[in-house]
């Protein structure tokens, strides 16, 4: 990945309106950009959406196949999550292997749909120790605007709500059926710019950054997952502060989840 | 061409010359363009094909990354064609494979042999297209949307390059298959053609035709070819219309 250059100007600029309690495109210090939920966008996927966060776009599929379980978990399905940086979305990716970065996007979406129990896995087994449905979350980053995480966990959690399990197409059972979602994980994250601490950053934003932390919550009112990025550095009291903030906006982006489209 | 083991072949063509979806022989799936959907890339284009649905970026001309590709005298274009994994029915496996480097290579020279690339010495012109949906054609609708997103991002061409596959589809040759056509057809022929001197600079075929089908074939693919010529302007000049409101000093 070739590193984005950032004119010192621009980062002052950013740095100077945050201090003001401004940002460069108007928003409030804790205010999303706006969100697009566009559930089934692929008909290909056995569930799909496209999420769109500003100027950040990711489209996740979900494909179900039968498989063997793990021996080590004889009794629960396989889900695998993979984010694809393609260089399409932005001019610092070029074509390769994963780079650490999506390798980071797609490990802490992971942790926040593994650890809310997003899908009940042992739902999932058809034959204990033999089959069992195996669950791709495949996400495709279109579009890099700025806040990947969060994009990329919201197109993933909108498309499993309305993935289906396709049992008739491989011989499982005689009819299809809804795969069942039992918590809806969302990740907020948040970047300090000088001594303010702004959610859903833009590109830019995140270049100027002195630190980002991401919070996932469920809807129970359990954090499910955190990291925290690039370089720079948060106190005890900041990490509650952006908790705090996560579970508020984890709310509002929940119900955009449930409604679909908006 | 794909064998799909033992599926039952369906009916591809009706007695009064319907084709599976009831198009005609000679009629394309419809196809909407848009121009410029992304703010990252220097260029973009959005094609839904049939059930296809395509997504192409370009971005430069810029440093040539891995330097040794370099031409002193042009600019390169590098294409990278990528399938997502959940594009088709059984999920594909993300990564390069042999089919998705072969696609990008016939896509960028057909699109070299149109770009001025001497404007552009020392640099890379690169091209990705991504399919999000595939349903047979997608190098065709890769190239338009490349095409139309090059011509978005401001790169002089000698021309647009419209592309359409035709096939043999139970002894008869239809323009544009979709996947069952594909799957079951005879013969696979994708071209793209420069309109402005009527010559292909793509051109594939897998199957079985006579010199005469395939005379017909090029025929048929040629016209399709036109039709999607005047979608890839309109949607150019959709894109850059100007507005009453500018247009006002």
């Amino acid at each position: 990945m070739s590193d984005e250059v950032t004119a010192d100007i621009q980062t002052t600029h950013i740095l100077d309106l945050a201090a003001s309690g401004k940002r460069v495109d108007g928003r409030g210090l804790d205010e999303y950009r706006p969100i697009v939920l566009d559930p089934g966008f692929v008909v290909t996927a056995d569930g799909s959406a496209l999420a769109r966060v500003g100027d950040t776009t990711v489209l996740c599929g979900v494909k179900l196949e039968p498989g063997k379980p793990f021996p080590d978990t004889p009794n629960a399905g396989v889900l695998t999550t993979n984010a694809e940086l393609v260089p399409l979305s932005s001019p610092t990716f070029e074509p390769g292997p994963p780079q650490p970065g999506a390798i980071e996007v797609s490990r802490v979406v992971d942790r926040a749909i593994r650890a809310a129990e997003t899908i009940d896995l042992t739902k999932l087994c058809v034959t204990p120790a033999e089959k069992t449905w195996v669950c791709y979350v495949d996400m495709h980053v279109l579009s890099h605007g700025g806040n990947l995480i969060d994009t990329a966990l919201l197109a993933a959690v909108t498309a499993l709500s309305h993935a289906t399990l396709p049992r008739k197409r491989f011989g499982i059972a005689d009819d299809d059926q809804p795969l069942d979602v039992q918590h809806l994980p969302i990740e907020c994250t948040f970047v300090r710019l000088g001594d303010s601490i702004v959610v859903d950053p833009t590109f830019d934003e995140e270049q100027a950054a002195q630190g980002r932390l991401t919070v996932a919550t469920d809807e129970t009112g359990r954090v499910v997952a955190m990291q925290k990025g690039l370089v720079g550095a948060f106190s005890p009291d900041d990490v509650k502060s952006v908790v705090r903030r996560a579970f508020v906006h984890g709310d509002r982006l929940r119900a955009l989840v449930k409604g679909g489209r908006t | 061409m794909g064998s799909v083991g033992a599926k039952e072949v369906p009916v591809l063509l009706t007695p009064d010359g319907r084709r599976i979806d009831g198009r005609r022989l000679d009629e394309l799936r419809p196809i909407q363009i848009q121009a410029g959907p992304l703010r990252q890339a220097d260029g973009s284009a959005f094609v839904e094909w049939g059930a296809n649905k395509v997504m192409a970026a370009v971005y430069g001309p810029r440093e040539v990354h891995p330097r040794h590709l370099q031409q002193n005298d042009r600019a390169v274009i590098q294409c990278k064609y990528n399938m997502a994994a959940f594009s088709v029915d059984e999920r594909k496996r993300p990564g390069l494979d042999r089919r998705s480097q072969e696609i990008s290579k016939v896509i960028g020279e057909a699109l070299q042999s149109v770009v001025f690339t001497e404007e552009y010495p020392r640099t890379s012109i690169d091209v990705y297209i991504e399919v999000l949906q595939a349903n047979a054609g997608t190098r065709c609708a890769g190239l338009v949307a490349a095409s139309v997103a090059l011509a978005d991002a401001g790169i002089p061409m000698v021309d647009l390059l419209p592309a359409v596959a035709v096939g043999k589809v139970a002894g008869a040759i239809a323009l544009d298959l979709k996947k069952e056509e594909d799957n079951f057809g005879e013969a696979d022929l994708p071209l793209a053609l420069v309109p402005q001197s009527g010559r292909l600079v793509l051109l594939q075929m897998e199957g079985h035709m006579t010199e005469e089908e395939l005379g017909r074939a090029l025929e048929l693919g040629v016209g399709g070819c036109r039709d999607i010529y005047e979608k890839m302007k309109a949607a150019l000049r959709t894109r850059y219309a100007v507005t009453p409101m500018e247009a006002t000093p």
